[in-house]
């Protein structure tokens, strides 16, 4: 994240403030909560809450910004194509593994359409997933990706996987329907603006 | 044949793919000849591995309170290697620890000469 300021009343310069406690990281917290314990009672739901309180006022973090619809559909789809690519992806790198044969490499670098945070995020994280990728450097200034692929014979090879990298995206984004952009100035963060 | 006994067939079948799996990994790291290439193999097909054994496990068990526990196993497993793989990638990059012999094409490196700074979040 580039960092946001905030100007403080004296003039001087700070971080942006988050609130600390967000609904849906206490939910999911809760949830792990409940998982870990193996069991949903009313003492482990109130005292998940409880811990999911102070691990968000302990460790504050920005909010996610999604900016985003999600489409059930579409996000099934991804999931499984996901779930598929893992697993030929994986045989495929045991191959590599056991054959006797070198392997070449290539440094692929791909751009991502979208400008979002988000779904950079998102892609970057299902790319390195899927075996035979790693996401070596991630540019945000222009949403670039820079992957190692192992097994990589020729220059024909590295368009297919730059192929492969803009279809996940087109899926990602197919399940992540991004909202229309709101006007110039309007996504400014209120509380920052009261703040000068 | 009962449920239960077809249900610990799979479990014992799923254990020993995840085994399988980790075993090529295991292999994977001796074999390959540099860094990247290893974290291909030592990050994902353990994954997936794992992810074979707590299927086998969440078999045998049969137990439902558990389940949460080891699907939680799985996600933080794939959220963490990730992370791993891309710091342990990016600091043997920016390290020049890697072989540009066994490199096809190599666009980061083509790239990184017009970056201004070099160091944090560009």
């Amino acid at each position: 994240m580039s960092p946001q300021v905030r100007v403080r009343a004296d003039g001087s310069v700070r971080p942006v403030r988050y609130r600390a406690v967000q609904p849906f990281a206490i939910f999911w917290l809760t949830l792990v909560w409940l998982a870990l314990w193996g069991a949903v009672t009313p003492m482990l739901v109130v005292s998940g809450v409880l811990v999911a309180v102070l691990a968000c006022l302990a460790f504050p973090l920005p909010p996610v910004k999604l900016e985003s619809r999600v489409r059930p559909w579409p996000l099934l789809i991804l999931a499984l194509r996901f779930a598929l690519d893992v697993v030929r992806a994986s045989l495929e790198v045991s191959a590599v593994v056991l054959r006797r044969r070198p392997v070449r490499n290539a440094v692929v670098a791909v751009d991502l359409r979208s400008s979002s945070d988000f779904v950079m995020t998102g892609v970057a994280a299902m790319l390195s997933l899927v075996p035979g990728s790693i996401v070596v450097e991630a540019r945000r200034s222009t949403h670039t990706l820079y992957l190692h692929v192992l097994d990589v014979p020729d220059a024909e090879a590295v368009e297919r996987f730059r192929r492969e990298a803009l279809a996940v995206e087109d899926r990602f984004l197919a399940a992540f329907e991004p909202l229309p952009a709101p006007p110039a100035g309007a996504d400014r963060d209120p509380r920052t603006e009261s703040a000068r | 044949m009962s449920v239960g006994a077809v249900l610990d067939v799979l479990a014992a079948a799923c254990l020993l793919v995840g085994a399988g799996f980790a075993l090529v990994a295991a292999v994977g790291v001796v074999r390959l000849p540099d860094l990247l290439s290893r974290m291909h193999a030592a990050t994902k097909p353990q994954v997936i591995g794992l992810a074979f054994v707590v299927t086998g496990l969440a078999l045998s068990l049969r137990d439902p309170s558990v389940l949460g526990f080891l699907a939680l196993v799985v996600l933080l497993q794939m959220a963490t290697s990730v992370i791993s793989s891309h710091m342990v990638g990016r600091a043997s990059f920016r390290a020049g620890q890697v072989r540009d012999d066994l490199l096809v094409v190599d666009e980061l490196s083509e790239s990184t000469q017009d970056w201004e700074g070099g160091r944090g979040a560009p």
